[in-house]
């Protein structure tokens, strides 16, 4: 159990900057997913706490005590890789066992078996215990990796992507069982990955990383109903937001260069906008919609049928726009439709910064 | 203007069977997409209609004439691979124009050929380049364009955007998707990706272990499996499958799962159409989507109460785990419709969404309510 806390830190490889002026605070028990893409600076935040770097400035804590001097054993966290690293000649009983025979833990036969016991069956995976880890399935040895997290009963977890090299229904299937580990440990977990699905579905709290920089920070519903700039909105969120550009005038969207028009209906967000400000319009795909008298023409350009529903591809000039469809609609390549906008939901972003005006204040 | 069909195809690697007893025709102009995951035989399927594999049973037929005996070159078929195997020496005129070598075509008819279908796949201002300098998206057009540039009968495709990132791989698909509109041959499509072959297919070809488990349009695929393997391969998330007792209980049937006491109300008509499927309680199994499992904040006629498990919210929507007794149900609700962890809810199956399974044979009863 702990709370962490990252303050001010910069870390730099030679002349790159993998991490400038981050701050990050992650509370006792809380579930808190890193996002970013290849490069971002996830892993180096992760290696930071786990101690396994050392910042070029600024300071980590765990539960308030600056760790700078401590050592990655000393900080008592578990690190769960992509990689499973498991000792293949080993049974998975004895690959649990592991962490915990070290001569500087000096843990108890009795205990030693309590521990191990309680992990399997946490993890659903009592059935395996004396099998050799070679002949495990990915998601069973990955399941083995946090087993051997677990039995140490360290203060914070730290998973680097754990579930990227599972296959899709794997992935879905072990993302809620790794919740639901989360919750019934109560254990604080920093989880890292580019799958923004995964960061949606599993976090308490969802950091976005872009370039060494943490954009945003919220629960899953804040970045996704009020991202905080445009990196955002293209990146959380699948499919990703529409983002065109344009300006408004007399309350309605006109979105360039003399494509279309829609309403617009920011209520008193709105005022004080100048009708000549270059703007970015976002709107969600399911907040845009097919309809026979919609006040915009458009031909479909691609249809994404995901059985449940469909995602159709809009084209209006060069602009595209995606809507989502209930399953049932029929649509043809090339076929023209009407389509209108929920003008109430419609996010406004700076053209030449990015940034929401509703977070530029 | 091709059909092709197979019959009673059988192919062997050594004691391992991976392709058994396998029957199908595809019409003229057919999009045809070979489904399902890898080792499941739909590469050796479409290598084996290229000529690029023998088989050891059965008829391969184009046109209606069979072909299993004739070389790759002489089936008059194009194939995309992958891996883009441009030359890299050559620039993409010359790449898009190699198989016209051999056909002594004109030299002025080679160029008016490459440059039409330079221009359909978008790449004239490409031709003088060299692969090296495309990217991956463009040297997979190129590709492409070698490929159509014969006016093969009939165009393979083997996982052809796999290669590529989420994005380029979303754009190339709707292109392939268009080209084929526009061009209009019979095209043999291999993929792992279900959405891919939902969004593409005119007719999916589902395989699992060498053995075809379902032909059908994404419409049919996706509403009416025929087996529990294609019930869970198509859709996300996973359908719900759960073991069922059925009881007729004055004018209605009832559905448990999770032992008893928790039973969904369904027509009287079920029971009727079990009997008639012979389908017995103790190999009984419903499936039901997410989006079948409908969810109501108060108690309401028909509902049975529940508790919300894990959430998770995917944006647009959300996910939920219901257990009703000792069975997990996945909900797709509005997102936010469910607060958390614990919440006492109501919930209640879609007849006309529910699946029956036998359990045994994995077949679908084919109830439909």
């Amino acid at each position: 159990m702990a709370h962490i806390e990252l303050r001010n830190i910069t870390k730099t490889f030679g002349n790159h900057v993998a991490l400038k002026n981050l701050d990050l605070d992650i509370a006792d028990g809380e579930f808190f997913v890193l996002l970013g893409e290849t490069g971002a600076g996830k892993t180096t935040t992760l290696r930071l706490i786990a101690g396994l770097e050392k910042p070029t400035a600024g300071q980590v804590f765990i539960d308030g005590v600056d760790v700078a001097d401590w050592g990655a054993a000393e900080r008592d966290v578990a690190l769960v890789l992509q990689q499973y690293s498991l000792y293949p000649r080993y049974t998975v009983r004895e690959n649990l066992e592991f962490p915990l025979k070290s001569k500087i833990r000096r843990v108890g036969d009795e205990e030693i078996r309590e521990r191990v016991a309680r992990a399997a069956k946490t993890l659903r995976i009592e059935h395996l215990m004396e099998r050799k880890t070679d002949r495990l399935s990915g998601g069973e040895m990955q399941r083995v990796s946090i087993g051997r997290a677990i039995v140490r009963k360290p203060r914070v977890f730290l998973m680097d992507e754990p579930l990227s090299a599972l296959d899709a229904k794997l992935r879905e299937a072990l993302r809620t069982e790794l919740k639901d580990l989360q919750r019934r440990l109560g254990a604080t977990f920093l989880f890292v990955t580019h799958d923004q699905i995964e960061a949606m579905s599993m976090g308490d709290k969802v950091g976005v990383l872009n370039h060494g920089k943490l954009i945003q920070t919220g629960t899953p519903k804040d970045i996704y109903d009020n991202p905080h700039d445009t990196f955002v909105a293209s990146f959380v969120g699948s499919p990703p937001m529409n983002l065109m550009e344009g300006r408004l005038a007399g309350g309605r969207a006109i979105v360039a260069p003399k494509t279309f028009e829609l309403p617009y209906d920011g209520g008193a967000k709105s005022g004080g906008i100048g009708d000549d400000r270059a703007l970015t319009f976002g709107i969600r795909p399911e907040d845009v919609s097919l309809e026979s008298d919609g006040p915009v023409h458009a031909k479909v350009h691609d249809v994404e049928n995901h059985g449940v529903e469909k995602i159709v591809t809009l084209r209006v000039g060069d602009t595209t726009l995606r809507a989502t469809v209930p399953a049932r609609t029929e649509l043809e390549i090339d076929q023209d439709v009407r389509f209108a906008w929920n003008p109430k939901k419609v996010a406004l972003f700076d053209k030449a910064s990015g940034v929401s005006l509703r977070h530029a204040g | 203007m091709t059909q092709i069909e197979l019959r009673g195809v059988q192919k062997f690697f050594g004691a391992v069977q991976v392709i058994k007893d396998l029957n199908l025709k595809i019409d003229t102009n057919e999009f045809i997409v070979l489904l399902g995951q890898s080792g499941c035989g739909k590469t050796t399927t479409l290598r084996a209609i290229a000529g690029l594999e023998t088989i050891d049973e059965g008829d391969i037929l184009i046109d209606g004439q069979p072909v299993q005996h004739l070389k790759a070159a002489d089936r008059d078929i194009a194939m995309v691979f992958q891996s883009f195997s441009l030359y890299p020496h050559m620039t993409v005129f010359e790449n898009v124009a190699f198989p016209l070598r051999a056909t002594r075509m004109s030299k002025a008819d080679v160029d008016t050929e490459v440059r039409a279908v330079a221009k359909v796949l978008q790449i004239t201002h490409l031709l003088n380049k060299r692969p090296s300098a495309l990217s991956g998206g463009d040297m997979q057009r190129v590709a492409i364009g070698r490929a159509l540039v014969r006016r093969p009968k009939a165009m393979l495709m083997d996982e052809p955007i796999g290669a590529l990132d989420a994005k380029l791989r979303e754009e190339m698909r709707a292109e392939i998707k268009r080209l084929h509109l526009k061009q209009g041959s019979t095209t043999i499509y291999v993929t792992h990706d279900q959405i891919e072959a939902m969004s593409l297919a005119d007719r999916i070809v589902i395989m699992h272990e060498g053995v075809l488990q379902q032909v059908g349009s994404p419409q049919e695929v996706y509403a009416h499996p025929a087996n529990l393997f294609v019930a869970q391969f198509v859709g996300s998330p996973v359908m719900n499958i759960a073991t069922a007792a059925v009881s007729m209980v004055t004018s209605a049937t009832q559905v448990a799962v999770g032992g008893e006491g928790h039973a969904f109300q369904f027509p009287a008509a079920l029971t009727g159409q079990l009997d008639a499927a012979k389908g017995e309680n103790g190999s009984l199994a419903m499936g039901i989507r997410p989006e079948g499992v409908l969810v109501a904040r108060e108690s309401r006629e028909g509902y049975l109460p529940v508790e919300a498990h894990i959430i998770e919210p995917l944006g647009s929507y959300d996910i939920v785990d219901l257990m009703v007794g000792k069975q997990l149900l996945r909900a797709r609700t509005r997102s936010g419709y469910v607060s958390g962890p614990g919440e006492r809810v109501w919930a209640r199956i879609d007849p006309s969404q529910a699946h029956f399974f036998d359990t045994v044979s994995g077949k679908s009863l084919g109830v439909r309510l």
